[in-house]
């Protein structure tokens, strides 16, 4: 395993992108920094730039109004970097599959920036912190 | 060894930027470490600083395209350069007090001020308008900081009777009279601002501007920026440790003292920052003219009515 891979699964500092969600996975992300999960305990910080990001926790369906600004903000990330996709929406459009907003899902949008774009999903709605972890832990050990 | 050798030596592994940098590595780790104890939460390993910078040398390095792209990239360098010199000076005269010139504490308050004149330079070059509001942010509060700044060192030049090295200056500990307590909080207060920590982290501002003055800078360029963040947690804390505290020794119990003095100072600071939400700009302008600066002048008089009647406690 390469120096660089290691230290960004030692470090991983985090850019929030919200793209038209309904505020509920926001929380539970929030949720994750409070005492109770403290995910500092794996050098996991949130940043707010995401030029200094490593991944984009993006949330949110993909609108069409957000979907130009979330490749732009995937163009500003300094790569390598890892996206996770938290929640039903982002991860397959949920309950809005048919909305006349929706751009498409969220992977789709990314692939269309970038092919070899790195994605991890958590599904749920929304899903618990203990799931996020759970997925941020699991993506980060077959990076 | 050659003498220019010796000097790249001095600068380079030890006591500058290497030996620096890693105790600077770890005050930033006691900071956060602290500061999560506070909230009642476990922390970052050990390690998390180290890992931090090791990972942002890897990551690609985004230049914006209409950046000024010299500035954007010397910034950093002329910062941490600076910082370099200041560790490498305040350590030299700990370990050999006896080979410094005379005025080199005017020589620290000039390189004391340069990685804050980095930090505008690289977010004015940086052409965004977040950067922009912080480097303006910035500049403000430079100069309210400074004025009050400088007039608690004078208090220290009085206390000590003229004296302008800091190896003399160390030699006293002005902090145990009226006069120098004063001086002593204030400059801590300026410290604070100096290094961008909570009440006055105005320009760096994370949830308005997005990090503000480093808002553009990624990968290597950002790690420069953060191991001179680092390297400020060690040399400025020394500083003080040296004017106010009586410094540091090389042998024995006075090295303990002296690295007591330094945690001391060190966590003075985290609970200030701790403990404080953010001021606003003009807040913050407000507090270091007119508070700050009324403190230090009222000590600045003391001194120099004490040094004049010879009382020593004034």
């Amino acid at each position: 395993m390469s120096w660089k891979i290691w230290s960004l699964k030692k470090s991983p500092w985090v850019f929030h992108v919200n793209v038209g969600a309904c505020n509920n996975c926001d929380i539970e992300i929030v949720n994750c920094l409070t005492p109770k999960f403290d995910v500092e305990r794996f050098g996991i910080k949130l940043v707010g730039s995401p030029r200094h990001a490593d991944a984009l926790l993006v949330t949110g369906v993909g609108t069409r109004q957000a979907a130009v600004r979330l490749r732009e903000v995937y163009r500003q990330t300094a790569k390598p970097c890892v996206v996770f996709l938290i929640g039903a929406c982002p991860c397959g459009t949920g309950i809005f599959h048919t909305g006349y907003h929706v751009e498409g899902p969220v992977d789709k949008i990314l692939k269309d920036e970038d092919p070899n774009a790195i994605i991890a999903y958590v599904p749920g709605c929304p899903p618990k912190p203990e799931a996020i972890i759970s997925g941020v832990v699991k993506a980060l050990s077959v990076l | 060894m050659s003498e220019p050798l010796q000097n790249v030596f001095w600068l380079l592994l030890f006591p500058g930027l290497v030996f620096t940098l890693i105790i600077g590595l770890a005050a930033s780790w006691i900071v956060r470490k602290v500061s999560a104890l506070v909230q009642w939460r476990v922390g970052p390993p050990l390690y998390q600083p180290l890992v931090d910078i090791i990972k942002l040398t890897g990551k690609e390095i985004l230049i914006p395209i209409q950046a000024q792209q010299t500035i954007f990239i010397m910034a950093p360098i002329v910062g941490l350069s600076s910082m370099i010199l200041l560790s490498t000076l305040l350590w030299r005269i700990i370990i050999a007090p006896s080979e410094i010139f005379i005025g080199d504490v005017i020589v620290a308050i000039y390189l004391m001020i340069m990685p804050s004149l980095a930090l505008i330079l690289g977010s004015s070059a940086s052409a965004s308008p977040h950067a922009a509001i912080g480097a303006g942010r910035e500049m403000k509060l430079v100069m309210g900081y400074e004025l009050p700044m400088v007039l608690a060192f004078i208090v220290v030049i009085i206390k000590t009777g003229g004296q302008l090295g800091l190896a003399s200056i160390a030699g006293y500990t002005p902090v145990f009279s009226i006069s120098g307590f004063l001086a002593f909080l204030v400059s801590l207060l300026a410290i604070q601002a100096k290094l961008g920590f909570v009440p006055f982290d105005i320009a760096e501002a994370e949830t308005e501007l997005g990090s503000g003055v480093l808002m553009e800078y990624s990968g290597a360029l950002l790690a420069l920026w953060k191991i001179m963040q680092a390297m400020m947690l060690v040399a400025f804390p020394l500083f003080l440790v040296i004017m106010f505290l009586g410094g540091f020794g090389t042998t024995g119990a006075q090295l303990w003292a002296g690295i007591g003095k330094f945690v001391i100072v060190l966590v003075l600071v985290i609970l200030i920052k701790n403990t404080n939400p953010r001021v606003r700009i003009d807040q913050a302008m407000k507090f270091f003219w007119v508070y700050c600066g009324l403190i230090s002048a009222i000590a600045v008089a003391l001194a120099i009515i004490g040094s004049l009647y010879g009382i020593s406690w004034l």
